[in-house]
């Protein structure tokens, strides 16, 4: 008989993670709202809109980063166009955002302020609906999982892997931004959406909502966390693994790759699309350098940097590099490419299991000091 | 109109040339009245083309003057008799310089172009008749009449036809604009096209030709035209595709071989690439310093030290990097990604993040013009010259030399080679050197036609790896044919779409392409074994 699946999930995690979970929830929840809400700003626990607005946007980044190890870390399919579907996911629920202006735009029009600036006298058809908040939900989710299934199916039925793989999800995420820079497209061309008022009627400024998009985000990256969790330790977990390790002897025994490989790829880009859409509201702008190739390798290197296959990995890792970004691109704006830079060679030549390969590396090496056997630390192949 | 119709009269009776011009014809040229002037100036060239032509350009530069009743050119202290062009001694004491206003300057400047028709130099005479297709009218018939008889040379004699037939449309005979039709059918200039174009609409109810004859001629040569423009259209869309594909090609050359020979993707290609172009601007600066008589020959220096540069970068990143990533080739994508933004980064600390100014050397500067419509620029010629003898010395380079063999042998397999003795470890560091110098090469040329700045590389490698992809993999065939194609396909989908548009088409036929064919166009033929 099969296991019920809540205690399946249950399982997935040993207790002290499930500790560790209630903690984060605990804080993101109960903590977040109160230290910057009801605490006076001159309070030294007082938390700041700058905070709040980069937490919960690294937090977002987290959840792209969970899902690009999904992929990388436990499916071996290095992608380089998870940028795209974040910023589908974005694009799907600015839509929304724009639509919610309604008429307090610049030009006072019920259409938004670019399309009335291309002289249009009639949304599009795609963007018929965008102004119902559940039709861009699902827009939200659809959308990437459809390009994303259609992409993987044709690419992995030809058995196109590894670099190629790669290259061409670069190719796909490039020729995504070309075609939104442009005008015509009718999403905002160059400066895409900006300038939202409210989302579901509540002032998207307000503080209160702030610590809405941030808590939900926070509840997001749990929900991303345990989905993942129960994948990989999930008999479907074992079978990707092995893929990962060699498809060849996996075909061998009889498993066809392509709807395991297909099944993650779409789910990663789902997950990647929520991120997108949670990111939009707190950042306040959707524009095609989301797309831009450099944007989606960098996500590769979150992950590297935090550990890849390891699901806690991605998430420090999202945190370490982007916390360093804001603290350089404040600081030393000109050495924030020598910084990503030597992140990208020290990461992979150094750091082959991140900075949680290295943690189990260094408490390895303390127990065998203390006279204990070193627990072998997980493989993660190429 | 009229006047100049009656002076014209007076020239042709006077029979003879003169060696001095007649004051008489002069004289008009000071006075007051616009179109008194305009028809001295006609009658002027009419009547003595050779002579005419210093005064005539005094009087564009001001400098004719009227002197009691002679009309003299001042050049600084000294006078000159307009008629006989003669210093006069001593030089008059009052003269009043004679001024003109726009509509005679534009007369002159018209006048100033016939009288050139029959300068003694043949580039002057070209230029000219080339002006003179421009704005020919009825009136400049009997000049280009006299032009026409007089030149030799057939290329400018072709032109002046066409500026006869040009003026001849003016005509108020239906047959002399017939002909004038049907000559200007053998052109192949967009302007005389424009020029047709009225004679076979209507104007309200009425014709603009009442001729039906001349109207079907019209259309006929209108068509001829269009059908010649869009040849050299096309042909001059195959030359840039060609042009564009040989720098695709130069770029991703190396970007071959590097992934053919180890089955690394170099994502810090582009900034090598950059790397040659900045030398370009090196050695320019280094000439300007040191050699500055030798200046236009900068170009030639910077070659070998683009190669050099780049190589010696790729041969750095070979020994410290890529080789300690060796079988991971995802990861040592991610770490040339890190070496390409560590040089962007480089190169805007040392040369600052604007653009860098390089010039074309003289010698690359102007173009060969087919056709009216279809210049080919000298430097995108010699660009795919020299990109045809990169693409020789690499073929010489891997089929002739012991190197270029143990470079084929591990592409083709390398443990395989390794057991027969080829150190595969130095092929890998000297082909790694080789692909970063071919990409040096290709900055260097870049330099002549694009921006040189740190983010120049960024703009070329998704466009270089398409090409490879589509190429298949250690195939140089592979990739000339995928660059040429690409060039070409991607530059006459621009014609069409729009350079937006058809960068996104051609990247989605890429990507469709790869799901038919994986290994590219030229896959090695071969029973391999997936890892």
């Amino acid at each position: 008989m099969r296991t019920p699946f809540l205690i399946r999930l249950g399982r997935s995690f040993d207790a002290r993670s499930w500790q560790l979970v209630g903690l984060f929830a605990a804080f993101a929840l109960v903590a977040v709202p109160i230290m910057h809400l009801v605490l006076p700003p001159e309070h030294p626990l007082h938390l700041s809109t700058y905070f709040i607005t980069l937490t919960g946007k690294i937090l977002c980044y987290a959840i792209v980063a969970v899902a690009m190890d999904l992929i990388w870390g436990y499916g071996g399919i290095l992608s380089l166009g998870h940028g795209l579907f974040f910023a589908l996911g974005g694009y799907a629920f600015g839509m929304y955002l724009m639509r919610q202006i309604g008429r307090d735009g610049s030009y006072q029009s019920e259409l938004p302020d670019f399309m009335v600036f291309l002289d249009w006298k009639e949304l599009p058809w795609f963007w018929a609906g965008s102004d119902s908040f559940l039709w861009v939900a699902l827009l939200v989710l659809v959308v990437p999982a459809l390009i994303a299934f259609v992409f993987g199916y044709f690419a992995f039925r030809s058995r196109i892997k590894g670099v190629y793989f790669s290259i061409i999800t670069q190719a796909l995420t490039y020729a995504a931004m070309l075609l939104f820079f442009r005008n015509e497209t009718g999403f905002g061309g160059n400066n895409g959406f900006t300038d939202f008022k409210r989302i579901l009627g509540y002032s998207i400024t307000a503080p209160e909502t702030r610590v809405v998009l941030f808590g939900l985000s926070a509840l997001a990256l749990i929900g991303t966390l345990l989905l993942a969790r129960y994948l990989v330790t999930s008999k479907y977990g074992r079978v990707l693994t092995a893929i990962r390790d060699a498809e060849s002897r996996v075909m061998f025994i009889g498993y066809n790759p392509l709807w395991y490989k297909l099944f993650v790829w779409t789910l990663s880009a789902m997950l990647c699309a929520i991120a997108g859409a949670l990111y939009v509201p707190q950042v306040g702008i959707i524009n095609p350098s989301e797309m831009s190739v450099a944007n989606s390798i960098e996500i590769a290197i979150w992950v590297a940097v935090g550990g890849r296959g390891t699901l806690i990995g991605p998430v420090i890792g999202a945190f370490i590099v982007n916390l360093a970004k804001s603290w350089f691109t404040v600081s030393f704006p000109e050495y924030w490419l020598f910084f990503l830079g030597t992140l990208f060679i020290v990461a992979t030549l150094y750091l082959p299991q991140g900075v949680v390969g290295l943690w189990f590396k260094l408490r390895a090496g303390f127990r065998r000091e203390g006279g204990e056997l070193a627990p072998t630390t997980r493989g993660a192949g190429a | 109109m009229r006047t100049i119709g009656l002076l014209l009269c007076g020239w042709l009776l006077s029979a003879s040339c003169l060696a001095a011009i007649d004051p008489a014809l002069l004289k008009p040229l000071a006075s007051e009245d616009s179109d008194t002037k305009i028809a001295a100036i006609a009658a002027l060239a009419q009547a003595a083309p050779e002579e005419a032509l210093p005064v005539l350009k005094a009087l564009a530069d001001n400098s004719l003057a009227l002197a009691g009743e002679r009309v003299v050119i001042v050049d600084g202290a000294r006078a000159l008799d307009a008629a006989s062009n003669t210093e006069i001694k001593p030089a008059p004491v009052a003269a009043e310089p004679i001024g003109i206003n726009n509509r005679v300057r534009r007369e002159l400047s018209a006048a100033l172009a016939a009288l050139r028709l029959f300068s003694g130099e043949r580039a002057v005479r070209w230029q000219a008749a080339q002006e003179v297709t421009l704005s020919a009218d009825a009136k400049m018939l009997p000049l280009l009449d006299k032009a026409l008889a007089a030149e030799t040379d057939p290329e400018i004699k072709t032109r002046l036809q066409l500026a006869h037939a040009q003026a001849s449309l003016g005509s108020t005979d239906a047959g002399v604009r017939l002909d004038a039709v049907r000559t200007l059918g053998d052109s192949s200039d967009p302007r005389v096209r424009q020029l047709l174009i009225p004679l076979t609409e209507k104007r309200g109810d009425q014709w603009f030709e009442p001729d039906s004859a001349v109207r079907a001629a019209a259309g006929t040569s209108i068509r001829s035209i269009e059908q010649r423009l869009a040849w050299a259209d096309n042909l001059g869309r195959a030359f840039t595709g060609l042009s564009l594909g040989s720098i695709l090609l130069l770029a991703a050359l190396g970007l071959a071989i590097t992934y053919g020979v180890m089955g690394v993707i170099n994502m810090a290609h582009g900034e090598l690439l950059m790397v040659g172009a900045y030398s370009a601007w090196a050695m320019q600066s280094v000439f300007r310093a040191y050699l500055p008589g030798a200046l236009d020959w900068y170009l030639l220096a910077a070659i070998p030290v683009g190669f050099l540069a780049a190589a010696l970068v790729g041969v750095l990143m070979e020994r410290l990097v890529i080789r300690h990533l060796y079988g991971r080739p995802l990861e040592t994508l991610l770490a040339t990604w890190g070496i390409s933004l560590f040089l962007m980064q480089v190169a805007r600390t040392l040369f600052g993040a604007q653009n860098v100014e390089v010039a074309n050397p003289v010698w690359m500067a102007g173009g060969i013009e087919l056709l009216p419509n279809l210049m080919l620029p000298w430097n995108r010629i010699i660009i795919v010259g020299f990109s045809i003898a990169v693409l020789a010395a690499m073929w010489a380079i891997l089929n002739l030399t012991r190197l270029g063999m143990f470079v084929r042998a591990v592409t083709q397999n390398r443990p395989m080679a390794g057991c027969v003795g080829v150190p595969t470890g130095r092929v890998d560091t000297l082909a790694f050197g080789l692909g970063a110098g071919i990409a040096g090469l290709g900055g260097v040329a870049l330099s002549q036609i694009a921006n040189v700045g740190p983010d120049m590389g960024t703009g070329y490698i998704v466009d270089s790896f398409m090409v490879v992809v589509l190429g298949g993999v250690g195939q140089l065939a592979g990739a000339v044919w995928a660059a040429l194609g690409l060039g070409v396909f991607t530059k006459f989908l621009e014609g069409w779409t729009g350079a937006v548009v058809a960068k996104i088409v051609v990247l989605v036929f890429i990507i469709i392409f790869i799901q038919k064919r994986p290994q590219g166009l030229f896959a090695l033929k071969g029973r391999f074994v997936e890892s």
